[in-house]
């Protein structure tokens, strides 16, 4: 068994929408000193067996073009078991 | 003064400048330009900005423009203002966003209804509703289906968020489109007389005040890099950070904006486009006094390690810029607080002929402003009749070159072939992802042959908009093929009973280094505002985009027009079909059929182009959407339905599944059968006469020359005669019969067939 967790972000370049919207109701709601909020998403993928050599270049792959936008977006990728 | 290392090399043939373009900008300068006056004359002298190709040949729509009181602002301002009569004015316009949205589909489409919906209320219009005119490659390539759904979901998002109805438009199909969408959006809005504005800044002392929202990293380059170069074969490799939108901030920068303007407290006005804060203070300054100072380190920053050259040229969205007196300027500010619209004032309106421009107490630009906005290059680029185009011309579609169907089982196959076809297939699948209706003022909408909204609540004064073009027909005969989608957009707001008005462009073409592409567009330009001309309609405005071209391949050229009508009632519009009560009334044909298949849909499912397009008459354009208006304004007709992609047989399928009730027709005996139900001959109509109306109408038609023939009756009860019983049929003469639901399951599957897997 082996677990993979992908997260995606927008490029730190890229305007955040709903960061900038979740930024605005923080500080509405009580939290000062809020400078930044950026909003992403995480895939978690359970693999049976091990996770070789070919599989995790799959994975980067279709990370990089089915988990996540190339134009707008950067992918991390880590490994737990 | 700035003064920079000499020997250093200027990136200007990176930026898009040409090397006697540079050289032009030192002889302005008299010196090197700084790196801050590099970006912004790269970015403003760009073909995008500049038109500079395309500025000799636009120059016609003004020339040639008929006379008319209805124009209130005319070509050159942010977008034209129609008098459409009881004190309002309206204002529209169509814009391209073809390269960013192969880039980045969603955003791209976003962002250009974003766009085009700011050039709206910077003439101080409320935005009323969106259409798009759309072209991608083949259906089913893979590319499509790369790129269509997300073109779509951008519109809609952007749009659906904004609370604008999207209208109609067109969805149209080509391999020429692969690799090079096309994305145009058009956007309406109107105002009373009095609120119209105007993009310059007068006033020496008053204060230039940009608001919206911050500057970040956003298509820089943008403009420059990727709309004035042509994508390499192998994929966008080129990825400037992508601009991304933000339709809840435009909503609110629209409010903001319409208020201090009915305030009365903006001098003049500019939205911040391609070319962001370069172009809206050049522009400002250069219809204005003729200076400006500015302190480019107030700009409100989104990423605070962008440099000024990134800060002049960045493409951030949702940002406008106002000239306001110092007396406004807190009242101003106070609007912009409500809205939650942060508003900084970054400079002052001079009168020194300069715009001036300081980061942190250093001057980093001083030059004369209409030098970078008005007077950039302009190219008298070289053009030739391509050597193909006889052979092209020559190639007619001929009984001999495609088989034509002649059997009643051949006739009916080549109909659900046709309604079937991606082109005419039901474009449900989009429009449903688009919000039609929302602000209930929505008359008309597709897949009716015009998007129609009413204006005044009161007196049901509204606007009618088609967007139209054939680019087989543009490639077949450039300058006919521009009349002819002039005619097609004219023709459809007729029908619906408006009177069109005015008119707006969108002129898609390859590559204008190309002396074949540049010959398609002086010739497409030459037959738009000789067309316009005869028709007595102005151009009030639109929008050139070039190098739509992937690789050698150029698209077919694709002028889109836009006519924008007028209709004293929306109570008494006409729709595309006949409705439930219109049992045994009359079907008419107006106008003349004959053998013409150039470019038509049906040499197009063949895999065909070539020959010539329809002939194309205006005098007959006029004279029927004359017979239209006054049918409608006279309550002659109950409905009416523009013959022309796919013919008559498809504009009565369309009409027969809109109404649900079916019709018994019959075929002229004077006519092929093929003919009569495919041909694309132009200045046709489908219209539905109750029986009570019919000799006042023909009457009307025989006094003022137009062909009417009558052709059918609306029929409900055929089902059982024709061994169908409990069902709507068709039933075309002798030749064939088809049941509503057979069209409508060919008709309704198609797109959701391709893009929903």
């Amino acid at each position: 068994m082996a677990r993979v967790v992908v997260n995606v972000m927008l490029k730190p370049e890229i305007l955040d929408p709903q960061g900038r919207a979740v930024q605005g109701a923080l500080g509405r709601l009580g939290l000062t000193g809020v400078t930044d909020v950026r909003q992403g998403k995480q895939f978690v993928i359970d693999l049976d067996g091990e996770l070789d050599a070919h599989r995790s270049a799959t994975l980067d792959k279709l990370a990089g073009e089915l988990l996540s936008n190339p134009v707008i977006e950067d992918f991390t990728l880590t490994v737990s078991d | 003064m700035p003064s920079a290392q000499p020997d250093l090399e200027q990136p200007f043939a990176e930026l898009g400048l040409k090397p006697d373009e540079y050289e032009r900008i030192k002889e302005i300068l008299g010196r090197r330009p700084t790196s801050s006056e590099l970006a912004m004359y790269s970015v403003m002298w760009s073909e995008h900005c500049s038109y500079k190709s395309s500025k000799v040949h636009l120059r016609q729509f003004g020339e040639k423009a008929p006379k008319t009181d209805a124009l209130l602002v005319g070509i050159g301002e942010n977008a034209g203002v129609v008098d459409i009569g009881q004190g309002w004015a309206v204002t529209f316009k169509v814009e391209s966003h073809n390269h960013p949205s192969y880039v980045e589909p969603y955003q791209g489409a976003a962002t250009g209804v974003g766009g085009i919906v700011r050039d709206i209320i910077s003439m101080g219009a409320r935005p009323l509703a969106i259409m798009d005119p759309l072209r991608f490659g083949a259906a089913n390539a893979p590319d499509t289906h790369r790129v269509l759904p997300g073109v779509i979901a951008g519109v809609g998002g952007y749009g659906n968020c904004l609370g604008l109805p999207n209208i109609g438009g067109e969805l149209v199909f080509d391999e020429s489109y692969a690799g090079n969408p096309l994305v145009n959006a058009l956007c309406v809005g109107s105002m009373r007389h009095e609120d119209i504005h105007l993009a310059s800044a007068k006033g020496v002392g008053n204060l230039v005040v940009l608001y919206g929202a911050r500057t970040g990293g956003d298509g820089i380059g943008g403009v420059s890099v990727l709309a004035s170069e042509t994508f390499d074969a192998d994929g966008p490799a080129k990825r400037p950070s992508v601009q991304v939108g933000d339709p809840f901030m435009e909503k609110l920068l629209i409010e903001a904006t319409l208020e201090v303007l009915h305030a009365g407290l903006v001098e003049g006005i500019q939205d911040l486009g391609g070319a962001g804060i370069s172009c809206a203070t050049s522009e400002l300054a250069s219809n204005g006094e003729g200076g400006m100072h500015v302190w480019l380190d107030r700009v409100p920053l989104r990423d605070a390690s962008l440099s000024p050259e990134e800060i002049l040229m960045s493409e951030s969205q949702e940002r406008m810029c106002a000239i306001v007196t110092p007396g406004h300027i807190d009242a101003f500010m106070e609007i912009c607080a409500k809205w939650d619209v942060e508003a900084v004032v970054i400079g002052e309106v001079t009168d020194t002929g300069k715009l001036v421009v300081q980061w942190h107490g250093e001057e980093i630009v001083n030059v004369p402003p209409r030098t970078v906005a008005h007077e950039g290059p302009v190219y008298e680029r070289p053009y030739h009749r391509p050597s193909w185009q006889d052979a092209l011309q020559a190639n007619e579609p001929t009984a001999s070159v495609i088989p034509r169907p002649e059997s009643g089982e051949q006739l009916k196959e080549t109909l659900l072939q046709l309604i079937g076809s991606p082109n005419l297939a039901s474009k449900t699948w989009v429009t449903s992802q688009y919000d039609r209706y929302v602000l209930g003022n929505t008359v008309l909408a597709q897949p009716e042959d015009t998007g129609m909204i009413r204006i005044d609540e009161e007196t049901g004064l509204g606007v009618a908009i088609a967007t139209d073009c054939n680019a087989r027909f543009t490639k077949l005969d450039p300058y006919n093929g521009a009349k002819l989608a002039l005619a097609e957009s004219y023709r459809n707001v007729s029908v619906s009973g408006a009177i069109p008005l005015a008119v707006t462009n969108c002129l898609n073409f390859g590559s204008p280094e190309d002396p074949e592409v540049m010959w398609q567009f002086a010739e497409a330009t030459r037959g738009l505002a000789d067309g316009c001309l005869e028709l007595g309609v102005p151009v009030t405005g639109g929008n050139v985009s070039f190098y739509n071209q992937t690789g050698e391949t150029a698209i077919l050229p694709t002028p889109v027009v836009g006519v924008l009508g007028v209709i004293d009632d929306v109570e008494r519009r006409t729709p595309m079909a006949w409705n439930k009560d219109s049992d045994g009334e009359l079907i008419y044909v107006l106008g003349d059929t004959s053998d013409e298949f150039g470019g038509s849909e049906w040499a197009h499912i063949h895999g065909h182009l070539g020959g010539m397009p329809p002939k194309v008459d205006l005098q007959r354009e006029k004279l029927l959407s004359e017979i239209l208006v006054a049918a409608s304004r006279d309550g002659m007709i109950t409905a009416a339905h523009d013959i022309s992609d796919g013919g008559f047989a498809i504009a009565i399928a369309e009409m027969a599944m809109r109404a649900g009730t079916g019709a018994r027709l019959w075929i002229p005996d004077n006519i092929e059968p093929f003919i009569f139900l495919y041909a694309e001959s132009t200045g046709r109509a489908v219209v539905v006469i109750p029986r009570s109306e019919e000799l006042r109408f023909t009457e009307m038609c025989a006094a003022r020359g137009l062909p009417a023939e009558r052709v059918g009756v609306v029929d409900s009860g055929l089902g059982v005669d024709s061994g169908f019983p409990g069902e709507q049929v068709i039933v075309m003469g002798d030749y064939f019969t088809l049941t509503l639901e057979q069209l409508r399951e060919t008709h309704e599957a198609t797109l959701p067939a391709i893009f929903n897997s």
